[in-house]
């Protein structure tokens, strides 16, 4: 889902809401991971031609920790890269233009191989549409599978993920915010209660996007589209 | 009410470095087999070239594809411009066609910027050159161009030397490039004969010198600006040669150059005038580089524009930053 991808061109991450609670911690997030690579290894028959597709900001840190972990089973490295979405949303013309990320394809690129799509939380399933959008403009891979942290729900899209870490039910008041060491320090997945203003001000404009859960495609239930 | 980009000096540091950043990413879709992306279907983007073009014009044009926007090209000659409508009448008719954009060149100093502020029309105006004032994309693009040989991505070019040579006096390209480089971090050199100096370039954020000799070895950048042939109503030089020999850049001057520096040219170039056919074809000059980069810069400067519900960069200048979706 979209947290968080707009981080860089918009407010400074606000702290999240006081009640946040951890849900997964450091150790739960290595053993999930561990968990989807063999997943993986299996479904995939050895994982030869999978190539793993971060989505920007912390999609990409998961998609080169199972990268790492299916090289540790495999012993074979695994092609990684990232996928920017931000030119493919579909909520383009609610915000402010957002800053781009980079998109990184490996270099034999992914005609014929089997994509996996990696992103912390799904929720709307917009971003993963949109991510279904960019790559039909740089090749047309095998297969295209969807792995993510913490499914969270609430799905707009008739999307579901092949590796979910933790299925997460929430309320819609409800924040998930995921936290990787090498974006914020620690690992940690944090549920919070949604401020107030943030779900009141969130008019078309606005631009509720903070880093924290729920930004401007997930909180399109509210805005009026 | 939307925003513009009229000036170089419209851009804070972070505005710039946004476009730069952008840019860089932009120009990775022209490494793909589909050079296209679809952020801005269904806007339409007009081209309205009032002076002739070749680069700007083609330049804003494949970058408004590239971003799916639909483009019409408005040239003066062979328009209703030629039986002697007005600038206002001209403009009526695109905001007619409902232009959300209109990138506009025009012979005269000032005339986007009256088109920005005159209530006209609602769509943004991007300068494309007006008279001998601004090319704010020129620059962008210079800076890019720049930025990759010099400081690396993501960085400004705090530091960085650089010198613009020649005909300063009728170059929009100069003027916008003093401010944006200057707003770069980059320390800024004209050279110039006196007489293609302009009025008040005391003023500019910049040093000025007659003496190109002098400060090549200092410069990581040199910037050589096509003698104006056609803006020239007087004698400003004696003869060609003589101006080649002081302010040309040749194998030699070249060769003064510390070793990473680049020879930039805005285009079109007068080869045997401000610059050899030498210069002009070795490696270390990067006019044709300059010209790709401007496809990936007017990408971004489209983008950040268009791209959303309110532009992300030059916002300074209005009150009123925030009003209803586009059309």
């Amino acid at each position: 889902m979209v947290d968080d991808r707009s981080t860089t061109a918009q407010t400074a991450p606000a702290p999240p809401a006081p009640s946040a609670r951890p849900v997964l911690e450091a150790p739960d997030i290595a053993r999930v991971l561990t968990r989807i690579a063999h997943e993986i290894v299996e479904r995939a028959k050895g994982a030869d031609d999978v190539v793993l597709l971060g989505i920007p900001t912390r999609g990409v840190f998961l998609a080169r920790r199972l990268a790492d972990k299916l090289a540790e089973i495999t012993g074979r490295g695994t092609a990684v890269g990232s996928l920017d979405i931000t030119m493919y949303r579909d909520d383009l013309r609610l915000h402010p233009p957002r800053a781009l990320a980079r998109t990184e394809i490996p270099g034999d690129g992914i005609d014929g191989r089997l994509v996996i799509l990696v992103d912390d939380v799904l929720f709307s399933g917009r971003t993963i549409r949109a991510a279904l959008d960019a790559l039909n403009d740089i090749g047309r891979p095998r297969a295209v599978q969807l792995a993510v942290l913490v499914d969270r729900g609430h799905r707009e899209l008739p999307i579901r993920a092949d590796y979910v870490g933790k299925n997460l039910p929430t309320s819609l008041r409800e924040t998930v915010k995921v936290l990787l060491t090498e974006e914020d320090g620690r690992d940690s997945v944090l549920l919070g209660q949604r401020l107030k203003e943030r779900s009141e001000g969130a008019g078309s404009g606005a631009g509720p996007d903070g880093p924290e859960g729920p930004s401007g495609a997930d909180t399109a239930p509210a805005a009026d589209r | 009410m939307k925003r513009h980009l009229i000036s170089a000096a419209d851009l804070t540091r972070d505005d710039a470095l946004l476009v730069l950043d952008t840019a860089e990413e932009m120009a990775r879709v022209a490494d793909r087999p589909i050079k296209k992306l679809p952020t801005l279907r269904g806007r339409t983007v007009v081209n309205l070239f009032f002076e002739d073009s070749t680069r700007t014009r083609i330049s804003f044009e494949a970058a408004a594809k590239r971003l799916s926007a639909d483009v019409i090209n408005f040239s003066a000659k062979g328009s209703s411009v030629s039986k002697g409508e007005s600038l206002k009448d001209t403009a009526l008719t695109l905001e007619a066609m409902g232009a959300d954009a209109v990138v506009v060149r025009h012979h005269s100093s000032g005339a986007p910027q009256r088109l920005a502020t005159s209530g006209w029309i609602n769509s943004s105006v991007v300068n494309a050159g007006d008279g001998t004032h601004e090319h704010p994309t020129q620059a962008l693009l210079d800076a890019f161009t720049m930025r990759r040989h010099l400081s690396g991505v993501g960085r400004d070019l705090a530091g960085r030397r650089i010198t613009i040579v020649g005909d300063v006096l009728h170059s929009r390209v100069a003027r916008s490039n003093v401010l944006l480089l200057t707003t770069l971090g980059a320390e800024v050199t004209l050279v110039a004969p006196p007489t293609l100096l302009p009025i008040g370039v005391e003023q500019w954020s910049c040093q000025v010198s007659y003496d190109l000799d002098a400060v090549l070895a200092k410069s990581d950048a040199v910037m050589m600006l096509r003698v104006q042939r056609e803006r020239m109503n007087a004698a400003f030089f004696p003869t060609e040669r003589e101006y080649s020999r002081r302010y040309g850049l040749d194998g030699l001057r070249m060769a003064a150059l510390p070793e990473h520096a680049i020879v930039m040219h805005p285009g079109p170039m007068n080869r045997g005038m401000e610059i050899t056919a030498e210069v002009a074809d070795s490696p270390r000059c990067t006019a044709v580089e300059q010209v790709a980069n401007g496809v990936s810069t007017r990408m971004a400067v489209l983008y950040l524009l268009l791209g959303g519900s309110e532009p992300a960069i030059a916002t300074a200048r209005t009150e009123d930053a925030r009003t209803e979706e586009s059309k």
